[in-house]
């Protein structure tokens, strides 16, 4: 039942390849024609707005619903043909923990490690201490995962994810419900997971995460695929904009549209003039000296780096409203 | 930098423990077929899971209230019976549904047992197994833990098999509490000695016992079709609640169709038809006709159900 991996060189550093991934629920179209190519070794972030087809996707990644067309493979095998073989190599976390409220944080961990066909029973109870003290939980180990708090029960589901050395870790929205030192502890565990040569598949929809930790990204907008690559290739795709800060707006507007500044906007509250920097953009000491020759007093000029967010809202559009 | 050293805890379970480190190269460990090839390893797993299905029904405090319940069936006859019998007389017209044990507690307290199973086989035993098959698979769906065990992965038939296995170990113990709360209360409050069948004869006390443990056999095998029936429905459905309701109302209107004299021509075909069919085991000779189709309408529940139990299970989406 189990093929070989690839031979043609891909399965080596390609972690998941999708090929027009689909899936369609009763009425919606939840993904569509996926084409994603993680590279192993990186940090991949997996962007979208709500309802955008991320979960969706992981779970046909992870074998648990059949895509509708299209094909997955995850290190180098097709899923979800290839489960047994596949899995015990891949920790996930998939929308969210889950647990056992009755039973303690341990048993928790030893139950899912029952269900490995690879995990050794005479190391269960050191794997799952490590994994537990991994992500902190060790004094809660022995409490029952009823009384864990959304940030404990998060943890816990990261440890299930650790409990196996692995090549490759799908986190759905890892750092959900953390406090902001258990999101720094996450980040340091992606990293350091990372150079221990796991391959990192992380969803979020917090753009500085993605920013800081990730080496790749990919942007899914209505279930489709906009953008993949490397995260510094995203960003770099949207240009900087030019911002003026000065109690003479009207006047600015003016002298910046006459250097060809283009999609010029005035903040009311603030007084910055930002705007759009043409293609071949001007000296900008020169569009400053030409801003004070003008009469415009200058308390502040520059150009802000283009963010993912930035890249993120180009790509996605700014409505707020998710894709029904 | 070899990936054992940077995962030192866990790097431990390939079973290398005394194996130098050095000279192992990243990149062989990727090449290694999968370590768990041996059959016996397979085994192992299989047990390991089974016996991991066995604590999460057995540690439930749900589980420990049904077999507590069940546990109150026999105290509750014993104590009434023994209430009843104070002033010498015997109980009246045991004709109350199920075989003719009630009045002969008072002179042998090892009828508490047979009288218990007829109580309890019409509807509290199923009830049980109903509550625990229907929430095996649905339970797991509506917390979300089945796709992390989908994940580990448990492989959906191994994980069904094992599922299957602990409700029936669950049919055995539900039984066994009610027999053994009978033979403790049963063996307190009235005299035990030889037993006299329902075909009139006498045997020895230590027959009688044997007769029990094969008649608890058969009330817990009775109990294999509803089980598989409670497991398909419970594949079914996303909410544990759901599944457990419609395996018990779905048990309560079969019970009810088999008691409409109107409707014999169907009752053959319904999972508790012979189920009081291990009264015949008082009997001497043991009349066995009723057992056997009892027990083959049982396998063939099981094939049916279990059938459909596993292509519902293993083709659907796991969504929850
Ligand atoms: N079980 C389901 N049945 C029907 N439709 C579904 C189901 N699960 C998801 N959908 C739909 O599929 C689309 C994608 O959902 P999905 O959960 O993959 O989004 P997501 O990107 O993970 O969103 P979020 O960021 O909110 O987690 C949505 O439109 C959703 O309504
Ligand atoms: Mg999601």
């Amino acid at each position: 039942m189990d093929q070989p991996p690839a031979a043609d060189g891909q399965g080596a550093d390609v972690v998941i390849e999708t090929r027009g991934l689909a899936k369609q629920y009763r009425g919606t179209l939840a993904v569509d024609g996926l084409d994603l190519q993680v590279p192993r070794g990186s940090v991949f972030g997996f962007l979208g707005p709500n309802g955008s087809g991320k979960t969706t996707t992981i779970r046909m990644l992870m074998g648990l619903i059949e895509p509708t067309a299209g094909s997955a493979r995850v290190l180098g095998r097709p899923m979800p043909r290839s489960t047994r073989s596949v899995l015990p190599k891949v920790g996930a976390l998939i929308e969210g923990p889950a647990l056992y409220g009755f039973l303690s944080g341990q048993d928790n961990l030893i139950r899912i490690d029952a269900a490995d066909p690879t995990a050794d029973p005479r190391t269960r109870k050191a794997r799952v201490g490590s994994a537990l003290d991994r992500v902190g939980l060790t004094a809660a180990a022995r409490k029952k995962a009823k009384a864990y708090s959304l940030g404990m029960k998060q943890r816990l589901g990261l440890a299930s994810a650790l409990l196996q050395p692995r090549e490759l870790l799908v986190l759905d929205e890892p750092t959900n419900g953390l406090d902001p030192q258990g999101m720094r502890e996450i980040r340091a565990l992606v990293r350091e997971l990372a150079g221990d040569g796991t391959t990192v598949f992380l969803s979020s929809h917090l753009l500085d995460e993605i920013e800081q930790v990730c080496s790749h990204a990919a942007v899914m907008a209505r279930g489709r695929l906009i953008t993949q690559g490397p995260v510094a290739d995203l960003s770099a795709g949207t240009r900087g904009r030019l911002a003026v800060t000065t109690p003479d707006p009207a006047r600015a507007t003016e002298v910046l549209a006459g250097h060809g500044v283009t999609d010029l906007v005035t903040d009311p509250h603030t007084g910055e003039v930002t705007g759009e920097l043409p293609a071949e953009p001007p000296d900008l000491a020169e569009l400053n000296a030409a801003l004070v020759a003008a009469g415009v007093r200058v308390r502040g000029f520059g150009v802000q780096r283009a963010s993912l967010e930035d890249a993120f809202v180009a790509l996605t559009g700014e409505g707020f409203d998710v894709a029904g | 930098m070899s990936r054992a050293e940077t995962t030192a805890g866990p790097g431990l379970q390939d079973g290398e423990q005394g194996q130098p480190l050095v000279g192992r190269q990243d990149s062989g460990r990727e090449r290694l077929p999968a370590p768990p090839a041996p059959r016996a390893g397979r085994a192992v797993w299989t047990l390991g899971l089974f016996g991991s299905e066995l604590l999460i029904v057995f540690r439930r405090v749900r589980t420990l209230a049904l077999l507590a319940v069940l546990a109150g069936v026999p105290l509750l006859v014993g104590i009434a019976v023994r209430i009843e019998t104070r002033d010498g007389s015997s109980v009246g017209g045991g004709d109350g549904g199920g075989p003719a044990f009630l009045e002969q507690i008072s002179n042998n307290g090892l009828f508490l047992a047979f009288a218990s199973l007829a109580a309890t086989l019409p509807f509290f035993l199923p009830m049980a197994i109903g509550v625990v098959a229907g929430d095996a698979v649905a339970g797991e769906a509506s917390t979300g833990t089945l796709r992390y065990l989908l994940v580990a992965p448990a492989g959906r038939t191994r994980l069904l098999l094992a599922k299957y296995a602990s409700v029936l170990t669950f049919c055995v113990a539900a039984t066994l509490v009610v027999v053994l709360s009978a033979v403790v209360v049963g063996f307190s409050l009235f005299p035990v000695g030889d037993v006299t069948l329902l075909s009139g004869n006498t045997v020895s006390l230590s027959d009688g016992i044997l007769r029990g443990l094969l008649i608890a056999l058969l009330v817990a095998s009775s109990l294999i079709g509803l089980a598989a029936l409670g497991l398909f429905i419970s594949t079914l459905t996303d909410s544990g609640i759901g599944a457990m309701a419609a395996t018990v109302g779905l048990l309560i209107t079969i019970q009810i169709v088999n008691n409409i004299p109107q409707l014999h021509a169907l009752q053959p075909y319904l999972f508790p038809h012979y189920w009081l069919s291990f009264a015949d085991v008082m009997r001497a000779p043991v009349i066995w006709d009723g057992i056997v189709k009892n027990l083959a309408l049982q396998a063939l529940y099981a094939a049916v159900f279990g059938s459909a139990a596993w292509a519902r299970f293993t083709t659907r989406d796991i969504t929850s």
